[in-house]
């Protein structure tokens, strides 16, 4: 980039509010979004993950709260911020009676930044990125869903980009789609363009993202990058033993809480334990008291806490839609 | 990819386009839209089916009774045009200015597009300025189509000659043409208004179906209101009260009395509804 990287985030909140009635869609968030990174935004359906970005991208205004993108105060600054950033929002929309290119070439023109000398070239350009080149001339009447959601992209990707805002991008798409999003998102992000993704998915962010911001209820219950958010997480260890009232009672000496662990098929027919709460204890401390206590130890496991539980102990309801 | 991203960031700095761009593209999808073109039809259609039903008809027709100006079309062609518009103006064109005007904002924010106008970004006063030449556009489309249709017409079934105006005075078959779209001029700008009028419903709703009834409602309500003796203190005020106004332009010399009235009446509701429309527009929450 010929651009020096710049410290201050992509995009940043204090206390953003956005109420419908007497709903908080959004409840006073700090959002800080470092450049440069490919952030998640994680959250079940409901908890204001659009509402978050239609504020942040000025296209409804919040109650209270500050905003910045890409260093500039919004939605002051919206003319001069909006050409740098490409957006995906609550998915693509379309006129069906202009074909892909029609469609791409209308939503240029309405930028007065854009030259229109080059836009035939960067239209043709942004569906050939998306893999939609062949149906550039068709009417959009006639797409499907995942072509219209390329469209979309494509229309983020018609001009260089500093930001990236794509609201659940791979909507619609199949497994092969959803792969080229993902390898589209990492060259971007490779080029320097800060991504903004968000998603109900989690193997999805789990796979794209360098940091994460989860949402739950109009709350911003967690962000950081991925790695720190997946440590934070409570590990746990499994042990397998024919001895099994007799392990518990010594995991629970030990500070920790036992509990039956889930599909424990374990090799020997003997039931496992689990133990949760592992605040600085050394895996090989636990072993030595299990065998000095007589308990057959014919299995050990430390396990470190997946996403997806931290996901569902962050915001309580897992993948439920919040009402 | 880097590389080629600084290049093409380089080649589009110095050229920027001065915004009329999007004009262009609205009038293009405008004009592009299968609806707007079934709408000109129909408009055209009019005048012909008015020169045919005279030209059939084996009675005269009395001087007094139908349209103004019917009874003299089958004496010069060049009357079809104008009979026609006087047809036209208290439905068929408050009904298409109606669908376009109250397509403005709430078509596009139906098919999601208006988000992407505004991220693009359009700019809220700029997309409403546009949006509003849009309709002016279509305007004068819809009443040069029933002009030309009617001309056509006119020409291709009935006797051209020099025309008697309402003062008394003959005038050319060149001079009636001038005065044929001075006509239609006037019936453009006695549109303005129901077109501005349109717009600012069209700002309150996602549904344009919804915006489009309403105008057209609208432009009855006012008709209505325009014909009851009783609300008399009101009339000046309807936005429809000129609509027929146009008999001024056919005497000699040339009457602008009632031109410059309508233009003015129109101007205030322009004025008005933009403003209006101004205020919701640029605070409104783009949630759909």
């Amino acid at each position: 980039m010929k651009e020096p990287v710049r410290s201050d985030p992509a995009i940043e909140t204090h206390g953003l509010v956005k109420r419908f009635g007497h709903r908080s869609a959004v409840d006073g968030i700090d959002l800080a979004v470092p450049r440069g990174t490919v952030f998640g935004f994680l959250g079940p359906n409901g908890s204001g993950k659009t509402t978050t970005i239609r504020v942040l991208l000025g296209l409804a205004s919040a109650n209270s709260g500050d905003i910045s993108v890409l260093g500039k105060a919004m939605p002051q600054a919206l003319a001069s911020v909006l050409p740098d950033v490409g957006a995906l929002v609550e998915g693509p929309g379309f006129y069906p009676f202009l074909s892909g290119t029609g469609n791409l070439m209308r939503l240029d023109a309405a930028d007065r930044h854009a030259p229109s000398s080059t836009r035939r070239h960067r239209v043709d350009d942004a569906l050939e990125r998306v893999g939609l080149s062949h149906a550039a001339g068709k009417k959009v009447r006639a797409y499907s869903l995942g072509m219209k959601q390329r469209l979309g992209l494509a229309n983020a990707l018609l001009r260089p980009r500093e930001l990236l805002v794509l609201d659940e991008p791979t909507n619609g798409l199949d497994p092969q789609g959803t792969r080229e999003v993902r390898s589209l998102v990492r060259s971007l992000a490779a080029g320097g363009t800060t991504v903004f993704v968000s998603s109900h998915l989690l193997a999805e962010v789990e796979q794209m993202c360098t940091h994460v911001g989860v949402m739950s209820a109009g709350r911003l219950v967690a962000q950081g990058p991925l790695d720190e958010l997946r440590a934070a997480g409570q590990a746990h260890v499994l042990v397998h033993t024919p001895d099994v009232e007799r392990a518990a009672h010594v995991l629970s000496r030990l500070g920790l809480v036992p509990g039956d662990a889930p599909g424990t098929g374990s090799p020997w027919g003997t039931t496992a334990v689990l133990g949760t709460g592992l605040d600085g204890l050394e895996p090989e401390a636990i072993v030595a008291a299990l065998v000095a206590d007589g308990v057959r130890v014919r299995g050990f496991t430390v396990e470190n806490a997946s996403l997806e539980e931290r996901f569902v102990s962050l915001t309580g309801e897992g993948f439920d839609v919040v009402g | 990819m880097s590389a080629e991203t600084a290049a093409s960031r380089n080649a589009g700095a110095p050229r920027q386009g001065k915004g009329w761009a999007l004009l262009g593209s609205e009038l293009s999808v405008l004009f592009r839209r299968l609806r707007t073109w079934a709408m000109l039809t129909a408009l055209a259609a009019v005048p012909i089916l008015i020169a045919v039903a005279v030209k059939l008809s084996s009675r005269p027709t009395t001087p007094g009774r139908g349209p103004l100006f019917l009874d003299r079309i089958t004496q010069n062609g060049l009357f079809v045009a104008v009979t026609a518009l006087v047809v036209c103006v208290p439905l068929f064109l408050p009904l298409t200015v109606g669908v376009v005007a109250g397509d403005t904002i709430a078509g596009e924010a139906n098919l999601g597009t208006l988000r992407y106008l505004l991220l693009a970004p359009a700019g809220r006063i700029r997309l409403l300025l546009v949006k509003y030449a849009g309709a002016v556009a279509f305007c004068c489309a819809a009443t040069a189509t029933v002009t030309a249709s009617g001309a056509l017409a006119g020409v291709v079934l009935f006797p051209v000659g020099p025309v008697t105006l309402l003062s008394g005075d003959t005038i050319s078959v060149g001079e009636s043409a001038w005065r044929s779209l001075l006509i239609a001029a006037y019936i453009t700008v006695s549109l303005l208004g129901l077109s501005a009028i349109g717009l600012l419903i069209s700002t309150f709703t996602d549904v344009p179906v919804g915006a489009m009834a309403a105008t057209i409602v609208f432009s009855v309500v006012s008709q209505v209101l325009d014909n009851l003796p009783q609300l008399e203190w009101l009339h000046p005020w309807l936005f429809s009260h000129h609509w027929l106004g146009f008999a001024d332009l056919l005497r000699q010399p040339v009457s602008w009395t009632s031109f410059g009235d309508n233009a003015i009446l129109q101007a205030g509701y322009i004025a008005v509804c933009g403003a209006l429309a101004y205020a919701k527009f640029s605070n409104k929450d783009v949630l759909s």
